[in-house]
């Protein structure tokens, strides 16, 4: 158990500048999440914490020692593969025992900790096996095991989740979240599934092109997006983004779409007529059947969903819009009266950064 | 997906079949029985008549001292051709794997022996080790160590295993190096992060993973050693000094063309022949069987 520490750490392949400085305080026993769409660097960042890859520059500290220069073998930490990256030719025991072994442990020692870990993992009948002879999640559940054992300051996943079924794949991140609880394990998820991200992490690290978005808890990250990119990247459907510009000194929103709505959370600093964009997510759009302050939205696709109907559709400037709508309505080519609350708005510049209200407005 | 293909009739494969059984037919199995029938025959001395002996030959080959001396050289030959085309060969695949600056340069160079003719191999050492006239010969005498292959025996010997042992380590790389590619990179990084220093990685991981493949090439190496090494001894050493260099190979030649001696020349293949059968049948079933992951 251990706090990790990354400080401007940059990675260059060539010419391509792939990490342009990350900096990172995970606290002890914290699990923190990366994600991000596939080439952000997400992936660089674990293998250079795993000491797989050397940073440009940059530093990484393990309970506030540099370990920048080390070899993965003295970081003592743990790591889970995409592909489990099993020994293809040891059994399950020796998988487990493989990197106890080197260490030098004691036989009993280590016939004590893959029993337990075994135990915990449920997968003790299968001691004897070989990885070939297992199914993915049984895999899955031995490469767990193999870093368990280590008892590491720190667990890194690399996408662990990825080529399990979808079933398989939400009972498995119930079971990491409860085993990294369980064993208060410092840990750095990484993966490219939003879902994962928010059901597993402590803390976000939104990754784009080689930056930290946004480091975050989940509902922060969810609620007060820093930028357009996390907005759009984190829930599904993704947020809409509507073009307008400011009015009524910095008190209100013109869209594009049609009304001037006064913000609701505040004036926002800028010059009348500055372009803004104004995003609202598919399930905060709401459906008025009386069409108070409502605008027609021409219906392209219906998706209904048992609980909720998502609905495409086009505003009256030629936007189009995402509705998730908790009923079944609307069928292709209706106009629906929808409402755009500004209660729910996430208000950002024309560089897509979050435009804070300057000060509350009296109620 | 191999798609099955239905012929109407029998006419037709056959027919496709053809050309490969008659290459079979005509230069293995006709041989192959001329072999054996003749290694039940003995001729007499200017050729005139032959009778059938039964296994006498057979008797004879293996009451033979020569015989004898010839299957010791050749145990000692194919191992050390074996063993060190291997050892070189995963020595350079491992390196040529870490490579990442002209590995593909490095691949071509190391393939290229294999397309060198054995009796051009063979000039081509004769060039480096002759005593007078060669590179390394010359200064092996030069710094005083007397080396002269055609009068020392076990100069002669370590001569033709190592232009032996070089002709065959390209293939023995090419092999290798697709095993080593084939292993995930990331099963090397676990190793690495479970500890395990490079040294270690190699015999715990790498090592048993290629097994298959190493033993894979061990019957072929054995079998290159026992078989098509004859025209690297013919262009260097002739089989001597003495006797040094006659491996069996060498010795059906020797017996069979230079001493005309059909009948222990015929019963020497046919003991290759079940020597290279059984390795044949060995290596099958245990490729079979024994591909552990």
């Amino acid at each position: 158990m251990a706090t990790l520490t990354l400080s401007a750490v940059k990675k260059q392949f060539g010419a391509t500048q792939v990490l342009h400085g990350i900096d990172l305080d995970v606290a002890d026993g914290e699990m923190i999440v990366v994600v991000g769409a596939s080439g952000c660097g997400k992936s660089t960042l674990l293998r250079i914490v795993a000491g797989l890859e050397t940073p440009s520059s940059g530093a990484v500290l393990i309970d506030g020692r540099d370990v920048t220069r080390l070899e993965p073998a003295d970081r003592d930490i743990a790591m889970v593969f995409q592909n489990y990256a099993l020994y293809p030719h040891m059994s399950v025991f020796d998988n487990m025992a493989y990197g106890l072994r080197i260490r030098g442990m004691p036989t009993a020692e280590i016939r004590r900790r893959v029993g337990e870990a075994a135990e915990m993992l449920e997968i003790s009948q299968l001691l004897d096996r070989k990885p070939r002879q297992l199914s993915g999640g049984q895999r899955q559940r031995v490469a767990m095991g193999r870093a368990v054992v280590r008892e590491p300051k720190l667990f890194l996943f690399d996408e662990p989740l990825s080529n399990l079924d979808a079933k398989l794949r939400v009972q498995m991140r119930a079971e990491i979240r409860r085993l990294q609880k369980r064993l208060g394990v410092t840990s750095l998820f990484v993966t490219h599934d939003q879902v994962e991200a928010m059901t597993l992490g402590d803390r976000l690290v939104v990754m784009h092109q080689g930056r930290a978005a946004q480091v975050a808890s989940p509902m922060e990250v969810w609620g007060t997006p820093a930028d357009t990119y996390v907005a759009g990247f984190i829930g599904s459907p993704a947020m809409n983004f509507l073009a307008a510009s400011i009015s009524d000194a910095g008190r209100s929103a013109s869209l594009k779409a049609g009304p001037t709505l006064p913000f609701a959370d505040g004036a926002r600093a800028g010059a009348d007529g500055s372009t803004i964009t104004i995003g609202i997510r598919p399930e905060h759009v709401e459906h008025r059947p009386d069409g108070a302050d409502a605008l027609p939205l021409a219906v392209e696709l219906v998706e209904p969903l048992g609980s909720e109907t998502v609905i495409h559709g086009r505003l009256p400037g030629g936007e189009s819009l995402v509705a998730r709508l908790p009923i079944a309505a609307g069928h292709i080519g209706e106009t629906l009266p929808v409402r755009l609350p500004p209660e729910a708005w996430h208000v950002f510049s024309a560089e897509g950064v979050r435009l804070p209200a300057r000060a509350a407005v009296p109620a | 997906m191999r798609k099955k293909v239905i012929f109407n009739g029998v006419a037709l494969p056959y027919l496709l079949l053809l050309p490969q059984l008659v290459i079979t037919a005509v230069f293995f199995f006709w041989p192959a029985g001329q072999a054996i029938y003749g290694s039940f025959l003995r001729e007499d001395a200017f050729g005139l008549s032959r009778d059938f002996v039964g296994l006498e030959n057979f008797a004879d080959i293996l009451s033979d001292p020569n015989y004898l001396g010839a299957v010791w050289n050749t145990v000692i030959f194919s191992s050390a051709v074996a063993f060190s085309a291997l050892g070189v060969a995963i020595f350079l695949a491992v390196q040529a794997d870490k490579a990442i600056r002209g590995s593909g340069a490095y691949k071509t160079l190391l393939i290229w022996p294999y397309a060198v003719a054995p009796a051009v191999a063979a000039v081509l050492w004769l060039f480096l080790f002759h005593p007078q006239i060669g590179l390394l010969g010359r200064f092996l005498n030069g710094i005083g160590i007397p080396w002269d292959y055609k009068v020392n025996g076990n100069q002669a010997m370590l001569l033709v295993i190592i232009a032996a042992a070089w002709k065959q380590v390209s293939y023995n790389f090419i092999f290798f190096l697709a095993g080593l590619q084939s292993i995930p990179r990331s099963v090397l990084e676990a190793a690495a992060i479970d500890g395990a220093r490079p040294t270690r990685r190699f015999w715990t991981v790498i090592f048993p993973l290629l097994a298959p493949t190493s033993f894979f090439l061990l019957v072929v190496n054995i079998v290159y050693a026992f078989f098509d090494t004859f025209g690297t001894i013919h262009a260097l050493t002739q089989g001597g000094p003495g006797q040094a260099t006659t491996t069996l190979i060498y010795k059906v030649y020797v017996d069979g063309v230079q001493n005309l001696n059909f009948g222990a020349s015929a019963a020497q293949s046919v003991v290759l022949m079940a020597i290279v059968i059984a390795l044949t049948a060995v290596q099958f079933r245990f490729i079979e069987r024994k591909v552990h992951y």
